[in-house]
């Protein structure tokens, strides 16, 4: 029997199931960003003069930026200019009408990745949008949701199709200049997914999108709007897959959320994309910048993400706690095996009074895995009788990973109460003998801790991906304790 | 007694870190038996439990360790548990997050699905598991908890022996279960141990002090010393021990030594 040490560095490994490349003719745009290239990708969208415009504002303020460097992340520098900014399946004509003008490639690919678009095989009560590249290939439940006056469709349509909600909506709470990433993504972003939930409608089902990279050297820049009118309320999915490729691949999307008086947004992330090889060659850079506002009173905005793929995870999604008594949540599992690294956590801005933020954070390292958390919780003067409660626990699976913790608190208001707490533990030897010496195998046991550790956050998904979740997790740590 | 033994260990040496710890153990233990192993500190009483239950980090450097006639050093320590050996820990691991009954079930399923056996649901496990805690006089409480945690010293090793009574093992090693329990833990885990002998199974009591064994009143007395079991008796051995101690066992040990 080979010592605990050798055991654990033999068997880190895993397999990426999801990382097929599927052999659909694209269009790209050729590598290289510049006005160009931005007039391009609008042109081939058939956008608006506001939106070219807004694209080149956002642009040229981009090109004046720098590279944020404070995450506790480690990368060579990314070529810019060596990244395709547009890719998209070719298409017949003037693109699919519906479904079934959808390349079979194509809705064979969703099948491969256990989401099928078209509506007889679909998941039970799940509307889905799909995200090929940089192109939306279609939505389904489109009639069912519309009777309700729900709007739910791929970015590009909104522009075409509802202009003014997206104008005024647009950047009105991730501005162009918010930061390198988002002004990037203002500038590139090709599509993703638009949801708007009028007054007092509690959509009846589970919104989802499904985000695909597939042409190599391409970059994914989707935005996704979602706006939920005073009263209304949705829970709201997105999954992401990729490719296994040697050379990593940008990911930059930006999400904003506005919930009005009363509204109740819940946004749940699955995130998959291709982590790298056991070596940290190739995988997703995965820099995200998602934030939401709660703008209206007793307004709710509620982030769950589990984060398990990418080379590099850069996100915090994020609540602005504008309107009084509103609530922001941010639950969270991130794993960092290999050599991934994950700079991850959460913004809860405090504005309005009585405001309430709930943060549960539970970070998994193993193999050479480095995982941060970095939150802050800024109580701004108004913000009379704030409450954030901040729990943060890190789970580490042998000795060579790591697991940091950045709590930023600001406080300007006596009133408020502020607590926060944080764990570390290791999934011990002991424990996995233990179970071993009942009759429990090693993965089992490792599974087990696991989805005890994480359960206060599985418990937020919506059902049917909870338990996507707990397999997910249980696939991205095979073999990384011995 | 031409019947198998559950287990025989022949001339088992084992050490840690290339530092012999077993020199040499033969035992044979029998259907309806129960055993015991005493000796001071430092003789190897819980290195012997570990190598029998399989644990990383022990290596075996001579000997052979037959259970039900099968090579046991061969197995996993998962399969060695599906086999119904059952190991009592001296320091119960507590897993937080892992909720007792959920941990319990699927033990029990582990060892049900080697015997060839259908799983119980969650029915007929609480089933099972209402009756089996009366054995142990434990609180309901302790199945909502996660593993072991925040358990007192007491409550540890009183789980144990419940786990031990809802896996029904086929040899039981009961390490040091009598350390820290006050005389009425004491006396509620002995009455557990004993209810569950029956003549088709076997237990192995490892323990420092005679005091346990006045409760689990064993059939052999073996006295372990620095590596080696210099002495086998039945329970009269117990009570001598307790009386002069260790010292004069060593010595006498020693002088056969040289």
């Amino acid at each position: 029997m080979s010592t605990a040490t050798e055991t654990i560095e033999g068997l880190v490994k895993q397999e990426y199931k999801y990382g097929f490349v599927t052999d659909v003719e694209t269009e790209s745009a050729p590598p290289g960003l510049n006005e160009d290239i931005i007039r391009l990708i609008s042109a081939k969208k058939q956008e608006p003069e506001w939106m070219t415009e807004w694209r080149l504002k956002a642009y040229r303020h981009w090109t004046t930026m720098a590279l944020p460097q404070w995450a506790h992340v480690h990368y060579p520098p990314v070529d810019y200019q060596d990244i395709t900014y547009y890719s998209a399946p070719k298409q017949r004509g003037d693109g699919p009408k519906s479904l079934d003008e959808v390349d079979p490639k194509l809705l064979e690919m969703y099948e491969k990745l256990g989401i099928p678009l078209k509506e007889r095989e679909r998941l039970a009560g799940v509307a889905v949008d799909a995200v090929f590249d940089s192109v939306s290939v279609g939505t389904t439940f489109k009639k069912q949701l519309g009777e309700k006056g729900i709007i739910f469709c791929s970015f590009s349509e909104a522009v075409q199709e509802h202009p003014d909600l997206v104008r005024k909506y647009l950047g009105a709470v991730v501005p162009h200049t918010d930061n390198f990433y988002a002004a990037l993504n203002s500038a590139v972003f090709t599509d993703g997914s638009f949801c708007y939930i009028p007054k007092g409608v509690r959509c009846p089902m589970e919104l989802s999108t499904y985000f695909r990279i597939n042409a190599a050297k391409s970059g994914q820049f989707e935005r996704t709007l979602i706006v939920a009118d005073e009263g209304a309320s949705v829970s709201y999915l997105e999954g992401c897959t990729a490719p296994m490729r040697d050379e990593n691949q940008l990911h930059a999307a930006v999400v904003e959320l506005i919930a009005l008086d009363r509204a109740e947004i819940k946004y749940s992330t699955v995130q998959n994309w291709y982590p790298g090889d056991e070596n940290g060659k190739g995988g997703i850079y995965n820099f995200v910048t998602k934030r939401g506002l709660c703008k209206g009173r007793n307004s709710k905005i509620s982030w769950t993400q589990v984060e398990t793929g990418s080379a590099i995870t850069w996100k915090y999604p994020s609540c602005i706690l504008q309107g009084d008594h509103s609530v922001g949540e941010f639950y969270s599992v991130a794993v960092t095996n290999n050599c991934q690294q994950a700079d991850t956590g959460t913004k809860m801005v405090h504005i309005g009074k009585n405001t309430r933020s709930t943060i549960v954070s539970k970070g998994i390292s193993a193999g050479r895995g480095q995982n941060s958390y970095r939150g802050l919780v800024k109580i701004q003067k108004s913000a009379a009788h704030a409450r954030n409660f901040s729990q943060c626990d890190s789970l580490l699976i042998g000795d060579r990973c790591g697991a940091h913790t950045f709590p930023y608190i600001e406080v300007k208001n006596t009133t408020a109460s502020v607590e926060h707490e944080a764990t570390t533990s290791k999934i011990g030897e002991d424990q996995i003998f233990y179970c071993n010496q009942r009759g429990i195998s090693t993965q089992d046991a490792v599974n087990m801790i696991i989805n005890g550790f994480c359960k206060e956050v599985f418990r937020e998904l919506p059902m049917e991906f909870a338990v996507e979740a707990q397999k997910l997790l249980g696939v991205s740590l095979e073999g990384s304790v011995g | 007694m031409s019947q198998q033994p559950i287990l025989e260990i022949r001339s088992l040496s084992a050490g840690v870190e290339g530092r012999p710890i077993l020199k040499g153990i033969d035992l044979v233990i029998r259907a309806g038996e129960v055993h015991a192993i005493m000796g001071p500190n430092g003789s190897g009483k819980s290195t012997l439990a570990a190598v029998l239950a399989g644990r990383d980090g022990y290596e075996v450097t001579g000997g052979q360790v037959l259970y039900d006639g099968k090579d046991l050093l061969d197995l996993d320590p998962e399969e060695r548990a599906r086999e119904g050996l059952f190991l009592a820990f001296q320091y119960p691991v507590e897993i937080p997050g892992v909720n007792s009954t959920y941990f319990l079930k699927a033990a029990l399923n582990e060892v049900r699905k080697h015997k060839g056996q259908s799983e119980l649901d969650a029915m007929e496990f609480l089933t099972l598991v209402k009756e089996r805690m009366k054995i142990l006089d434990l609180d309901d409480d302790l199945l909502k908890r996660s593993v072991n945690e925040g358990f007192s010293g007491g409550e540890k090793k009183r789980n144990e022996i419940f786990q031990m009574a809802v896996l029904e093992p086929r040899l039981a090693v009961l390490d040091e279960t009598d350390s820290g329990l006050d005389i009425d833990a004491l006396k509620v885990v002995s009455h557990g141990v004993n209810k569950l002998k029956r003549p088709d199974n076997a237990q192995l009591v490892i323990t420092h002090y005679q005091r346990l064994l006045n409760y689990i009143v064993p059939d052999f007395v073996h006295v372990l010393v620095d590596g080696r079991i210099v002495r086998t008796g039945d329970k009269t051995l117990a009570l001598e021990l307790e009386e002069k101690g260790y010292d004069w066992i060593i010595k006498e040990a020693e002088a056969v030594a040289a």
